[in-house]
């Protein structure tokens, strides 16, 4: 199943995240099956594959909206299965959402300050607010904050998410298409913000479509193809994958835009 | 304490001390009585506002802890002479405890169904205290007119009643805006909005929505003593009417839910109309429709009440109106 | 305690049970299909009641047929109600549907009690007794079952065997894909409510061929509505039939061996823990 293990180039590099033998199912589907990697700190991971493969609910399965029927999420070296999601931010997990989901009736400020009370950190109001500040001019909303949440458009929306997560000073960020349905302009600058999180020392698993971009950014990628791992390496190895390529054949456009990049 | 520095709570709280203090102005019984009805609904809706309108729980049979509370009093009253100041606490503790109980166990259900439970809940206990023999079963317990010896007599017994709900009023105004403003009511706030998004940003819920419950419930068992106290007689229909809840949901609604001014002004507006409509010759009788039809439309019209409409027409006024 | 009284109010509570469940299937009917918990329930039983109580003593009507007259003239207030108060809140938080169904309540209650007032009031009509052996029951409360069964037979045809039927499934299902497949939701949202309002006039119709009541007397059948909703699953019509039986046998047989007022206590509990630990009810499917 598994091309090459992640172990052989990381080897005496502490790892951030192990996920061993992740089997999920809803009903008949089965969502995951035997899903494994470790993550070492400060990569970027890219999590690719056809709609409908599973990326999603792996991360809901790592930051423990769902607990898994099989394996283990062991995170900082520490085992969080069937943990609840508050347990894992605690512990330093952020995630954003594909789908947007903001808390439309507070202010943009109280959002962020949401992240950063009850985050890894647990700050106090007043210290949160600064941070908040901080993150929110980062990711290029500083003009917004006193607006309510509710009244953003949606590339702002997904760079709330984004700012929300920051301000938990989170280990680990789980990045669930949030270049999706932005403009090239808008692309370049949210994945400037995610090299500076990375160089900041933060750890990045990102589900991205936009193929370009994950494959220009990541340091690894995985392919989930029907919840099961075709094909994992550098973003070269995996683009030049056979099995790769047949996942995204059921899609030609997709594969041939794979290829072209 | 520097936000207690809030326009918007100073103004919340002269309205209550303006009207607390009428009737010691007027040192008239009816107005006195009259305005008791009002702070008691001001009490109750303001605490019932920290699981409605922070946390977006809707409790239905609220009135269960005013009940509670109120046929603990009446017992430590009748059976050990219990003081005031042990029977009206006791009474909030009781509440308080109830409400820990049920949060541990019912708030996991969302939406309707937490309506329904509460219901349920406030039905359970009404039908169990009538079976109740300590509790004086479906004819409930009656005080003795010598209770209020120690007081000075009734006449003074009714206005200490009242001043304690005066005060009580007044603290837990203070402590709705406290929780608004703090660290934890944020928590509440993202419950309410989005409690899964909360959660995945570290918002324990369960732990913050059982505490919403507990601090919602003991002003409520603290009334529930004071006025059947003053009442002189308990009986299970009184104590756990579902009606009494629901009219205080209609106050928050009618002031702005979630906000600390909405359900004080809720409160007086609905008790002073309901006064009107009792006593005008046209209306008494249909008092109740009139009411509902008023209800109707704010519910259909203006959801966010008064205070609710007022800060989205005015942005401004989000931070002097908290 | 005689065997002969013992089968009496066993039957006694199934017969009864059989027309709370009626009852019940007007509102979980509304729940099923938009989410709205119809606190103007009650309301509407006790309007039921007072429709055959004024056709019947007013105009001499026979209840039964009066009971058709009412059903039709629920059917229209029920598509009233829903337009007037309910379409707007649609979608809204609980708390605006709860409080906009009982802002209905609030008005049918002021105009009763101001018209009515809160005396008991009872339809005088008897089809005498029926007896099988050691078994005594009345007249008015087998034929008030036997409609009930009829009623439901109807409503399940209706539900499975009709167009419409399956457009009111559908809308229960998915409002939006149902849209989307052409189906009026609006209209069928309303005729939804119209059932339900229906039934509960038809229960409170049954009900007062059997008991005494009063305008408020529809309170206590809404309530029994909620516990036998959840114990037949909420949403699930019916499983109320079910349900209203469990809640009858129930009734029918704890008198026998504790006092009476233990009965709503009994109630109560099974219903929060049904609610806690399975809120789609007994019977109920997961959504």
């Amino acid at each position: 199943m598994v091309t090459k293990s992640l172990s052989t180039p990381t080897e005496g590099i502490a790892m951030i995240l192990n996920v061993q033998g992740v089997t999920k199912r809803f009903g008949g589907l089965q969502a995951l099956t035997n899903v494994t990697f470790d993550l070492p700190e400060g990569q970027i991971l890219g999590l690719i594959g056809p709609n409908g493969a599973g990326k999603t609910t792996l991360f809901n399965v790592i930051n423990g909206v769902y607990a898994p029927e099989a394996g283990q999420v062991i995170f900082r070296g520490r085992n969080m299965t069937g943990k609840k999601p508050y347990q894992l931010a605690k512990q330093g997990l952020a995630r954003t959402h594909q789908v947007v989901r903001p808390l439309n009736e507070l202010t943009v400020r109280e959002n962020v300050i949401v992240g950063a009370c009850f985050g890894r950190e647990n700050h106090r109001l007043k210290q949160a607010s600064k941070i908040a500040e901080e993150v929110l001019n980062f990711v290029g909303l500083g003009g917004k904050i006193d607006q309510l949440a509710g009244s953003l458009n949606i590339t702002e929306k997904k760079r709330l998410e984004m700012a929300r997560a920051l301000a938990a000073r989170p280990y680990l960020l789980l990045l669930d298409e949030v270049l999706a349905g932005l403009n090239p302009t808008e692309i370049e600058y949210m994945l400037n913000i995610i090299r500076q999180v990375r160089d900041g020392g933060i750890t990045i698993i990102m589900i991205e479509h936009v193929m370009r971009a994950v494959m220009g950014v990541s340091d690894r990628i995985i392919v989930l193809d029907y919840g099961k791992q075709i094909a994992e390496g550098t973003p070269q190895e995996v683009s030049q994958d056979p099995r790769v390529i047949e996942a995204y054949l059921g899609d030609p456009k997709l594969a041939k835009k794979l290829m072209e990049e | 304490m520097k936000r207690l520095m809030n326009p918007g709570l100073w103004i919340t709280l002269l309205i209550v001390v303006a009207l607390g203090l009428w009737p010691t102005i007027t040192r008239n019984a009816a107005t006195r009585e009259l305005v008791f009805t009002i702070l008691l609904a001001i009490g109750f809706a303001s605490s019932l506002n920290i699981l409605l309108g922070y946390t977006g729980y809707v409790s239905f049979g609220h009135v269960v802890f005013y009940g509670l509370g109120g046929y603990i009093g009446m017992y430590l009253f009748k059976q050990y002479n219990s003081p005031l100041w042990i029977a009206v606490p006791a009474g909030g503790l009781a509440a308080g405890l109830l409400a820990f109980i049920l949060g541990k166990s019912i708030l996991h259900l969302r939406g309707g169904y937490f309506a329904l439970v509460t219901i349920g809940v406030n039905e359970a206990m009404r039908a169990f205290i009538n079976t109740l023999k300590p509790f004086g079963g479906p004819t409930g317990i009656e005080l003795d007119f010598s209770v209020y010896k120690p007081y000075g007599g009734a006449a003074n017994a009714l206005w200490l009643v009242y001043y304690t709900a005066f005060g009580l009023a007044l603290l837990f105004i203070i402590i709705s805006f406290m929780i608004k403003t703090s660290k934890f009511g944020l928590g509440l706030l993202s419950i309410r909005e989005d409690e899964d998004a909360a959660e995945v940003m570290g918002v324990i819920a369960p732990n913050l929505k059982t505490w919403a419950f507990v601090l919602s419930a003991i002003l409520p068992g603290m009334l529930g003593v004071l006025f059947f106290f003053k009442n002189g007689n308990v009986e299970p229909g009184d104590a756990f009417r579902l009606g009494f809840s629901i009219e205080n949901l209609v106050m928050i609604m009618l002031g702005g839910q979630g906000t600390v001014l909405g359900p004080v002004l809720g409160a007086i507006v609905y008790q002073r109309l309901r006064g009107l409509l009792l006593v005008s010759p046209l209306f008494k009788n249909i008092q109740l429709s009139v009411s509902g039809v008023l209800l109707l439309v704010i519910v259909l019209f203006i959801p966010v009440g008064a205070v609710g409409w007022l800060r989205n027409r005015f942005p401004r006024l989000r931070r002097v109106l908290p | 305690m005689q065997f002969g009284n013992l089968l009496t109010s066993i039957v006694d509570g199934l017969l009864i049970g059989a027309v709370y469940g009626l009852a019940a299937m007007g509102l979980t009917l509304i729940w099923g299909v938009m989410n709205v918990i119809n606190l103007a329930h009650g309301p509407l039983i006790a309007l039921g009641m007072f429709s055959i109580y004024l056709l019947f003593s007013n105009f001499g009507l026979n209840p039964y047929l009066a009971l058709l007259i009412a059903a039709f003239l629920g059917l229209i207030f029920g598509i009233l109600i829903y337009f007037i108060a309910i379409q707007r809140v649609l979608g809204a938080s609980h708390l605006s549907t709860l409080l906009a169904t009982y802002s209905v309540n609030m008005i049918i209650i002021g105009i009763g009690t101001a018209i009515f007032t809160t005396t008991f009031r009872n339809v005088d009509y008897s089809l005498g007794n029926i007896t099988f052996g050691p078994l005594t029951v009345l007249g008015t409360r087998a034929v008030a079952a036997l409609l009930t069964f009829l009623i439901a037979g109807s409503l399940y045809l209706f539900l499975y065997r009709t167009r419409l039927g399956k457009y009111v499934r559908a809308v229960a299902n998915n409002r939006a894909a149902a849209e989307l497949m052409g189906i009026p939701s609006t209209q069928i949202l309303a005729l939804s409510f119209g059932i339900g309002t229906m039934l509960a006039i038809l229960a409170g119709g049954l009900i007062s061929t059997m008991l005494p009541f009063t305008i408020l007397s529809g309170g206590a059948y809404e309530l029994k509505s909620f516990v036998i909703g959840v114990l037949g699953g909420l949403g699930n019509p019916l499983g109320s039939l079910v349900g209203g039986l469990v809640l009858g046998l129930l009734e029918g047989i704890v008198p026998v061996f504790m006092p009476n007022t233990w009965v709503p206590v009994i109630e109560f509990v099974i219903f929060i823990l049904i609610l806690i630990v399975r809120p789609t009810g007994l019977f109920g499917v997961k959504k």
